[in-house]
């Protein structure tokens, strides 16, 4: 049995986190927190570029470090550890993964170097409104190689270069790559629950598009990508609950009521506790997505939502626990408690909201049990 | 990261799947539940396992061990329970029992119990909990006073309760109250005894669920020797966190029926508007959450397992496992009830589906909760030793054990 992360890969977990809590204390999180203006920390962006770690899972040959989905996990947990204000999911787990998914040699060629080298920021767009988008319900087309359409929200669309969008072309779905600098593209930022992580309103009005993989499949392709991207976020879900419950406990160790440490008393004992075992629990299931994730193993789309379904509750129950234990303290500005909350929400959501993927879970157990 | 064994463990594994397929029973022998139904076969397959040296594996070779690791110990039981091997009654003995005793006892006695226990000729019993005492060991009201014969024995009299397997146990380790007048946690004195002595009473509880596992047993003036003390006068609850370290590890997680379970379950019942109630949405969040608990429990195990392959010692993270198992147990056979609707009231085998497995579960989880530690004092212990928070304030650390106040 060997379930668990490499000495390798504990080193470089290690050298994360020293380096995001020199390059991005929470003091720096709250410059983008509070600056509208201010979308992300394009400073860090450069520095993590500077790291390697965009192109940690891109392959050599395409300007990557070519080290494989494991370190980038590890990564993963340590920019969700930091709430890191920076677009690296969008860029990296999304549209990264998706090229090297499915994208063909010039594709790869033309967008991957790119990536790794910090010079281009991805996006993926695909609600179009309030709800669960269907394959039914996507209203975006394409026809002659230009896309039409509203998206909204598209996290990062405000900032990104180069945007994967899903839209119909004759009535299928597909994936499209569209160069957001370029015609045919209008894009406004709209308030999101954690300004830490941007997202805009992207109107395309026959803005010229690049099929990415094949004809006629996108969801497919989209549903594939969302795994890849869930096992990854799932790592950030854990560095930030992790997080989360270390506030508490040290909050809880240094506040006095009733004449004794709030951390003697059970009832924070046993929430404390409660978030320790949800934390476990998703650590566990995102190990196991990690491993279907390197191995690229037929079991994905089982471990991806396992690990989505488990980390995003675990983040959400953290957050919410630690804000109650610092009491009216934790629900003040001036607190990093709400940074937490605030991500966790944005987490959960970005990639399909948790009961989504519930459905979905169990779509996959009935299937695999009939057969 | 992988699943697969070293090539050292799949060595050791192929070693073993050889020994079991040439030994290990061939079929189940009918087991009553309580751990006494198959007692000859269990005895027999004990004393098989102990001659080829893999009754306790990772005890020393001169207690009859193979002074294996513990991962090999994971192995040889994940290859065990592929056979259908008898229950084993020897589990509280070998893991708590006798561990106690030879961590204290001198070579003579060591000589005495070790090797039949290991070979299942003798069984333990440990005698702990009482009435007035769950969670709470240290205030343990069995006392023993010194006979005034003159002779040096120790006279034991009280009440224990839910030992596990006190109607077939040869020997146990008794908790007794030594000294009255000191702190709760000073005058406590460990014992060993037989079983069979006269004046020692053991009756079944009725449980909840109908069944009878555990008992109740009384001692009126039971005679033990000076000799049969385990560990110095007045220190057993040292001697006991001895015994109670080795017990989260033995009380296992909970079985029966799980999501699989459900699923197939909710395939065969109707739900809504005609469809199987696997359609519905509300049973299907449940579901994904149930599954998603239980992967996450065995991936844990499988973390575990890593640290024991790599020669670490586990992390904290092996503790979550009966919390969590648990309430699932409970929370999954209620929900499972309930989807058969009016149905659900129903806990006749014949009629209810899976042989009443759901009604079983909502009747016995309240046990598993409560048994070796509950999710109260669990949660204490993940608070207390896992993420280092205070101890409560305790207000019986000073009192005299007599001027405690006991609440009736």
């Amino acid at each position: 049995m060997n379930f668990d992360f490499s000495d390798d890969q504990k080193f470089l977990k290690g050298e994360a986190r020293k380096f995001l809590e020199a390059n991005s204390p929470t003091t720096k999180v709250r410059k983008v927190l509070d600056d509208d203006a201010k979308a992300y920390d394009a400073d860090l962006w450069a520095a993590v570029a500077g790291q390697g770690w965009l192109g940690a899972a891109i392959p050599e040959e395409h300007g990557g470090l070519g080290l494989g989905h494991l370190e980038l996990c590890v990564i993963a947990e340590e920019l969700g550890r930091a709430v890191a204000p920076i677009p690296f999911a969008s860029t990296v787990y999304f549209l990264a993964e998706a090229v090297m998914l499915a994208g063909d040699d010039k594709q790869k060629a033309a967008i991957l170097p790119k990536i790794a080298a910090g010079e281009l920021i991805g996006a993926l767009a695909t609600s179009e409104g309030p709800g669960v988008l269907t394959e039914g319900s996507v209203k975006t087309t394409v026809a002659g190689g230009k896309l039409s359409g509203v998206k909204i929200p598209v996290t990062d669309g405000d900032i990104a270069d180069l945007c994967l969008v899903i839209a119909k072309e004759n009535g299928k779905s597909g994936l499209y790559l569209v160069d957001l600098n370029g015609a045919g593209v209008t894009r406004e930022a709209v308030k999101t629950l954690d300004p830490t992580r941007d997202a805009a309103r992207l109107v395309f009005k026959d803005a010229p598009a690049e099929r990415l993989g094949p004809a006629g499949e996108g969801f497919a392709l989209l549903e594939q990508i969302n795994d890849r991207a869930a096992i990854l976020l799932s790592f950030e879900q854990c560095g930030g609950a992790d997080k989360c419950l270390e506030m508490a406990k040290a909050y809880a160790l240094e506040r006095y009521a009733f004449g004794r440490v709030i951390a003697s008393y059970q009832a924070i004992k046993h929430k404390l506790a409660d978030m320790y075992v949800k934390n476990e629990l998703a650590r566990s299931n995102s190990y196991y997505g990690a491993w279907a994730l390197n191995t690229n193993a037929p079991e994905m789309p089982i471990a991806a939502s396992a690990a989505r379904i488990a980390a995003s509750e675990a983040f959400w129950f953290a957050s919410k626990e630690n804000i109650q234990t610092h009491g009216g303290i934790g629900f003040t500005w001036e607190m990093d408690c709400h940074l937490y909350y605030r991500r966790s929400r944005q987490l959960s959501l970005v990639a399909g909201a948790p009961r989504v993927w519930k459905e979905r879970l169990v779509s996959h157990l009935e299937r695999r049990n009939a057969a | 990261m992988d699943f697969n064994d070293t090539p050292e463990e799949a060595a050791y594994r192929a070693e073993v799947r050889k020994w079991l397929d040439a030994n290990a029973p061939k079929k189940a022998v009918a087991d009553d539940g309580e751990g006494g139904g198959s007692m000859a076969a269990s005895k027999a397959w004990q004393a098989k396992k102990a001659a080829a040296g893999y009754a306790q594996i990772t005890w020393p070779k001169e207690w009859g061990g193979a002074g294996g690791t513990p991962i090999q110990q994971v192995i040889f039981s994940a290859e065990e329970a592929k056979h259908p091997i008898p229950g084993n009654p020897f589990q509280i003995g070998l893991g708590m029992c006798v561990p106690t005793v030879a961590t204290f006892a001198d070579q003579a006695t060591k000589d005495r119990f070790v090797g039949p226990a290991l070979r299942g000729e003798e069984i333990w019993c440990q005698l702990f909990s009482e009435p007035s005492g769950g969670s709470d060991v240290a205030a343990a009201r069995t006392k023993a006073v010194r006979a005034d014969d003159g002779s040096g024995d120790w006279l034991i009299s009280g009440q224990k309760v839910w030992t596990t397997g006190a109607q077939f146990s040869d020997f146990g380790i008794v908790v007794c109250r030594t000294d009255p007048d000191a702190p709760k946690h000073k005058g406590l004195t460990m014992f060993w005894l037989d079983m069979h002595s006269p004046g020692v009473e053991v009756k079944p509880i009725h449980q909840m669920s109908g069944g009878s596992g555990f008992n109740e047993v009384f001692f009126t003036d039971v005679r033990v020797k000076n000799s049969q003390m385990v560990g110095p006068l007045n220190e057993g609850w040292k001697v006991s966190l001895v015994t109670l370290m080795n017990e989260r590890l033995a009380v296992g997680g909970a079985s029966g029926a799980g999501w699989k379970e459900f699923m197939e379950a909710a395939r065969g019942v109707q739900g809504y508007d005609g469809h199987a109630a696997i359609k519905d949405h509300a049973i299907r969040e449940k579901l994904a959450d149930w599954y998603v608990q239980a992967e996450g429990l065995k991936h844990t195990r499988n973390r575990t397992m890593t640290a024991l392959s790599r020669g670490q010692t586990p992390g904290p993270e092996s503790s979550i496992g009966k919390i969590v198992s648990a309430v699932q147990m409970q929370d999954l056979g209620n929900s499972a009830l309930e989807m058969l609707d009016q149905f659900g009231i129903i806990a006749d085998p014949e009629l209810a589906p899976l042989h009443a497995a759901f009604h079983t579960s909502v009747m016995f989880a309240p046990g598993l909760r409560i048994a070796g530690g509950t999710d109260e004092i669990l949660k204490n212990i993940i608070a207390e030793r896992v993420l280092g928070l205070p101890g409560d304030i305790r207000v019986d650390k000073d009192v005299a054990f007599k001027d405690m106040p006991t609440g009736r």
